[in-house]
């Protein structure tokens, strides 16, 4: 069972249950007697659990990591499975339950990040300013603006709009950030980051999920340009289809039209204020599912007719973040 | 074929208590003393033998108001109902036997067109409603359609028609040059089993409860979001009484699992959830209880919680006692039993395979995890009976707080073979007759278990096959 192994293994347990439940659920759209909503409710839950604490586990990691690299340099190729976090905070040890969860899905948003990708990951931990400013090394894998900002935004200390950037300042055990005047936060569900520095407001989009940035057409791989940051995704190489994602604007469509949501979806929201569940902008379960799970399995794989694999569907799932926020909803 | 039948000891209706609460001594002692007094009556094989195995599995089990009936329902749609043989004098070890008495269709798989599923004719639940004359009446219910059924008895017939011969031909009226009244003689005994009612597309989601209500006139239906008030006589509406279905689906966080009428107040029932919660309501505050007089919930142990204690702590089914004043739920690893009295916690707590709590994620895995057991009372409300896997099952006693694990199998079925208890390994040495965690087949599971409503008669459904044991007074 999962609580008496090591950490490292809790996380691989809980991609592998993540995959699991997916299969799970897939088959249940198969079954005699239609869906039993019953028990796709349960695994929904399940698959939650599972998906709070694999991000704890990255979450904790980067911060771990960050506590040794607090230039900012950029990590070196991060495992797929980070070795148990000593570090890790308590709350984030225990599961959340889903009341309490919206903070913390904000808070560990790096961390989704950071699962998220099978290779390199950066993250420029740094307080905003710091990550506005040009990035030293130049090795692959910064986080790129998406969208409209492009990779030619460059250096300068004024951040393009899109500017994506991990929330370092939230990184601080039992959540106390790091800088004590700014907190940043990123809503999972609608993707964006939410900057509260000395009173005043930075908003800036974040659209990490591969689902929902993928890059534009002739885009594929650029080199990465000094002082930019740079956003990897893993279907860069692969071009999986996207998840559908309910909002508008909401991108991940398969392979198809580029993606530019984030100068339409940033806009000011107060930080404090949980906002409301815009139910539009959720990337739920339905129209996941609705899509034949086009977003969840890799183009390939979809193609050999192979079963799901743990790794790989995990991984992607946990990448289209905002559908986990709910449980799941049959008809 | 039916199994060789073993008489019973024709304990009389007077003790009927377990020996548990007489016994003194050690537990090893304790346990040989209770075995002295359990009996196995006879094993019971399934009639119909399907090419689809699965057709035969025993989905429901329920015992009639007397006792006197069995009815189990199966996966392919079938009612069967066990009779009990009356005393006899020209074969006195008969007394308690159970026969087939009646076999049914009761359910056809259906096809819905509109949402492109198909309707499985499992039979989910069978209710009995009292008898009131020499017809049985009883509801059965698969995912979205409830019947009522009357089974009757047919042993005359009547001879001498005018119009048609002995064998149904129909005369030619010219020929006919006398009038004669048609006379009843007796015949072999026919059981005839009739829909009488149909109460068909009223829920949308999988029917899992019906409970017929105390006032014999109306009952209850409940699937997943709602539950709905019926009188037996109208077919054509039912009234909603429980509707838990949000306004927008993502915000589902909750599903009813099973509902129930009090045994003696008609305004009053209870439903449970996946949750883990009951809500007990009166039908007299509003006509839609979606608001409960009283929730109960048990406070969940934070130190326990791992990435499955939403679906251990979902509640798979709920009973009242037979006094009215307690209920019994069955979540996947323990019974509890509430005072309806106090809302915040049981006030008994039974694990019945806590050993299970370690093995979550395989049972996760082989969907082991999302088996729903069943949970009764004994008639005077003294014990209870819960079934697990390996084909066994577990009986609580409630006043000594004595428990024993037993297994329905072929192999210790002789005719008044005494059962032996059975142990799990939980770890460390394993003793001798103990079986271990790891060898357990969970694929042999007791889901339905039912009690005689006075005697201690129990029905215990092992996947196809239907046990009954009696317990024998010397």
């Amino acid at each position: 069972m999962l609580r008496g192994r090591r950490r490292m293994e809790c996380t691989l347990d809980a991609q592998s249950l993540i995959s699991i439940s997916l299969r799970k659920i897939h088959s249940s759209r198969t079954q005699r007697g239609g869906i039993k909503l019953h028990k796709n409710l349960l695994v929904s839950y399940v698959l939650r659990n599972a998906r709070q604490l694999y991000l704890s586990e990255r979450y904790a990691e980067l911060y771990r990591r960050q506590q040794h690299y607090p230039d900012g340099a950029p990590l070196l190729a991060m495992p797929a499975c980070p070795p148990p976090a000593a570090a890790a905070p308590p709350e984030l040890a225990a599961l959340p339950l889903p009341a309490d969860t919206q903070d913390r899905e904000a808070r560990s948003c790096a961390a989704a990040r950071g699962g998220a990708e099978l290779l390199e990951v950066p993250v420029c931990a740094a307080p905003p300013e710091l990550q506005r400013a040009p990035c030293r090394d130049s090795s692959p894998g910064f986080y790129r603006a998406a969208g409209s900002a492009g990779p030619g935004g460059g250096g300068g200390g004024s951040a393009p709009p899109g500017l994506l950037y991990a929330t370092g300042c939230d990184f601080g055990s039992g959540g106390a950030p790091h800088c004590s005047s700014r907190t940043t936060v990123l809503d999972l569900d609608t993707h964006v980051v939410t900057t509260v520095e000395n009173g005043y407001l930075h908003q800036d989009c974040c659209s990490q999920c591969p689902c929902c940035c993928q890059p534009a057409p002739g885009l594929a791989s650029p080199p990465p340009t000094p002082g930019t940051k740079r956003k990897y995704y893993p279907g860069q190489e692969e071009e999986e289809e996207g998840v559908e994602e309910g909002e508008p604007g909401g991108g991940g469509v398969a392979g198809g039209p580029p993606f530019a949501p984030c100068t339409k979806r940033a806009r000011f929201e107060e930080y404090s204020a949980e906002h409301p569940q815009d139910s539009s902008n959720i990337s739920n379960l339905i129209s996941i599912f609705g899509s034949g799970f086009t977003g969840l399995v890799s183009r390939q794989q979809a193609d050999s007719e192979q079963p799901l694999n743990g790794q790989l569907c995990s991984k992607q799932a946990l990448a289209s973040l905002g559908a986990w926020t709910r449980a799941i909803v049959a008809f | 074929m039916a199994g060789v039948a073993g008489g019973g000891g024709g304990g009389g209706s007077n003790d009927f208590q377990w020996c548990f609460s007489q016994v003194k001594g050690a537990i090893d002692e304790d346990v040989a003393e209770v075995l002295k007094h359990l009996d196995l009556l006879y094993t019971l094989q399934r009639y119909f033998i399907s090419v689809l195995f699965t057709a035969d599995i025993i989905s429901t089990v329920e015992f009639n108001y007397s006792g006197d009936l069995l009815a189990t329902g199966d996966k392919g749609g079938r009612v069967v109902i066990f009779q009990r043989e009356q005393e006899n004098k020209s074969r006195p070890h008969s007394r308690g036997e159970y026969n087939v008495y009646s076999t049914f269709q009761s359910h056809e798989p259906e096809f819905d067109y509109l949402k492109s599923l198909e309707i499985e004719e499992k039979i989910n639940k069978i209710r009995w409603l009292p008898q009131q004359n020499a017809a049985h009446f009883l509801l059965s219910t698969n995912d979205k359609t409830i019947k009522l059924w009357k089974i009757s008895e047919r042993d005359k017939r009547a001879e001498g028609y005018n119009l048609k011969d002995e064998d149904g031909r129909l005369r030619d009226p010219f020929r006919i040059t006398a009038l004669r009244v048609p006379i009843l003689k007796p015949m072999d005994l026919m059981v005839e089993a009739s829909p009488r009612r149909i109460f068909a597309n009223a829920h949308t989601y999988h029917i899992n409860s019906i409970s017929v209500n105390s006032d014999h006139e109306t009952y209850l239906s409940a699937d997943d979001l709602r539950i709905n008030l019926w009188h037996l006589e109208i077919t054509d509406r039912s009234f909603n009484i429980v509707d838990i279905k949000p306004a927008n689906m993502e915000e589902l966080t909750e599903v009813i699992t099973a509902a129930e009428f009090h045994p003696h107040h008609c305004n009053v029932f209870v439903y449970s959830s996946s949750k883990g919660t009951i809500r007990l309501c009166d039908m007299r505050s509003s006509a839609l209880c979606d608001r409960h007089s009283k929730f109960f919930e048990e406070p969940e142990d934070p130190s326990s919680r791992s990435f499955f204690s939403e679906i251990i702590s979902s509640i798979s089914d709920v009973k009242f006692s037979h006094s009215g004043r307690y209920m019994m739920t069955r979540d996947y690893l323990s019974v509890k039993v509430w005072d309806l009295n106090m809302e915040n916690r049981p006030v008994e707590t039974y694990q019945v395979h806590e050993y299970l709590r370690s093995k979550l994620c395989s049972l996760y895995e082989n969907d082991c995890i999302f088996d729903k057991f069943e949970c009764c009372w004994n008639g005077s409300d003294s014990a209870i009976m819960t079934g697990s896997y390996n084909n066994f099952f577990r009986m609580f006693d409630r006043n000594t707080r004595r428990d024993i694990t037993l297994e329905a199998s072929r192999e210790s079925s002789k005719p008044r073979a005494i059962l032996k208890p059975r142990k799990v390994c939980t770890g460390g040495k394993r003793k001798k007759d103990e079986i271990s965690v790891d060898s357990l087949d969970f694929n042999k599971k007791i889901l339905h278990t039912a009690w005689h409503p006075m005697e201690n008669i129990i029905a215990v459904a092992a996947t196809n096959n239907l046990y009954i044991f009696q317990d024998k007074i010397n």
